[in-house]
């Protein structure tokens, strides 16, 4: 069950468009997992998250603030983001939840009613 | 669980020769360092966080923009002195009990960020505003700083 949410890097190849891989945190609670998922830059309408055969795509495409000006110096990358994972069989992909603050990502992705750990009462 | 930052990747295609000389090179370099115990004590290596900032100028500003995602904008300092622009902050956890971290990859902590900037600036006049975890700041040119236009006097 700890097997969690695993990233899943193939896919990445199928891919024309280049992108980069955010960086990502994944933490676990006896409810679920919480998926964190940095991507400055993006707002709730260049975010873009779907399940397919039990993988999980997040792709976030910037709206970069318009500077006037001439480009100095730059460290940042122009790319979008992207990153799948491989989720947990224990995940219940329906009641996935996601939400976008300040460039982070967080999603939740409870595990189903019936992985959840649970108290048996002795009769 | 350990704090581990590792480099992005920069493409998932096969490294090219050259850069295996060079990570031969590193590696070098690496059994060459005095002592391995400074590692574990400072722990800086892995983990600290530079985030990345672009600098613009045009006419009348400079303009400083970083990555900053997940920060509350009281936590972010922004600071000039002689011609220094540093930007320094905390990124706090907000996880509570019972929970683990499976891979983290964020870094959480106290950073600090400086770039020299390209003219001199008004530092009364410095403005900033944080958006989907982008930090802009823009630093007017002070007058002497800015591009003049000399008026051609006929006789």
């Amino acid at each position: 069950m700890n097997t969690l949410v695993r990233e899943n890097r193939d896919s990445e190849l199928r891919q024309n468009e280049h992108f980069v891989v955010p960086v990502a945190s994944i933490i676990e609670d006896g409810d679920g997992y919480m998926l964190q998922v940095e991507m400055p830059g993006v707002n709730k309408g260049g975010l873009e998250i779907s399940v397919e055969n039990n993988e999980l795509t997040i792709i976030g495409r910037r709206s970069l603030p318009a500077v006037e000006g001439t480009l100095i110096h730059r460290e940042s990358r122009r790319e979008n983001y992207r990153r799948a994972f491989e989720l947990d069989p224990s995940i219940d992909a329906d009641k996935i939840n996601a939400k976008i603050d300040q460039g982070v990502v967080t999603l939740t992705l409870p595990k189903a009613e019936r992985v959840k750990p649970r108290k048996i009462n002795v009769s | 669980m350990s704090l581990i930052r590792y480099q992005i990747p920069e493409s998932t295609a096969w490294p090219s020769f050259d850069r295996w000389i060079n990570l031969r090179e590193d590696l070098n370099t690496l059994f060459e360092l005095p002592s391995w115990s400074n590692f574990g004590r400072q722990g800086q290596l892995f983990s600290r966080w530079s985030p990345a900032l672009d600098l613009y100028q045009n006419d009348d500003n400079v303009i400083a923009v970083v990555e900053l995602p997940g920060m509350r904008k009281e936590d972010i300092e922004i600071s000039l002195h002689e011609g220094t622009l540093t930007i320094a902050g905390e990124r706090k956890t907000e996880s509570s009990n019972g929970e683990k971290a499976e891979r983290s990859e964020r870094y959480i902590g106290k950073f600090r960020r400086s770039t020299t900037l390209p003219a001199r600036v008004d530092p009364n006049k410095v403005s900033a505003t944080y958006r989907d975890g982008i930090l802009t700041v823009t630093l007017p040119k002070a007058e002497e700083a800015k591009p003049k236009q000399i008026q051609v006097n006929a006789d």
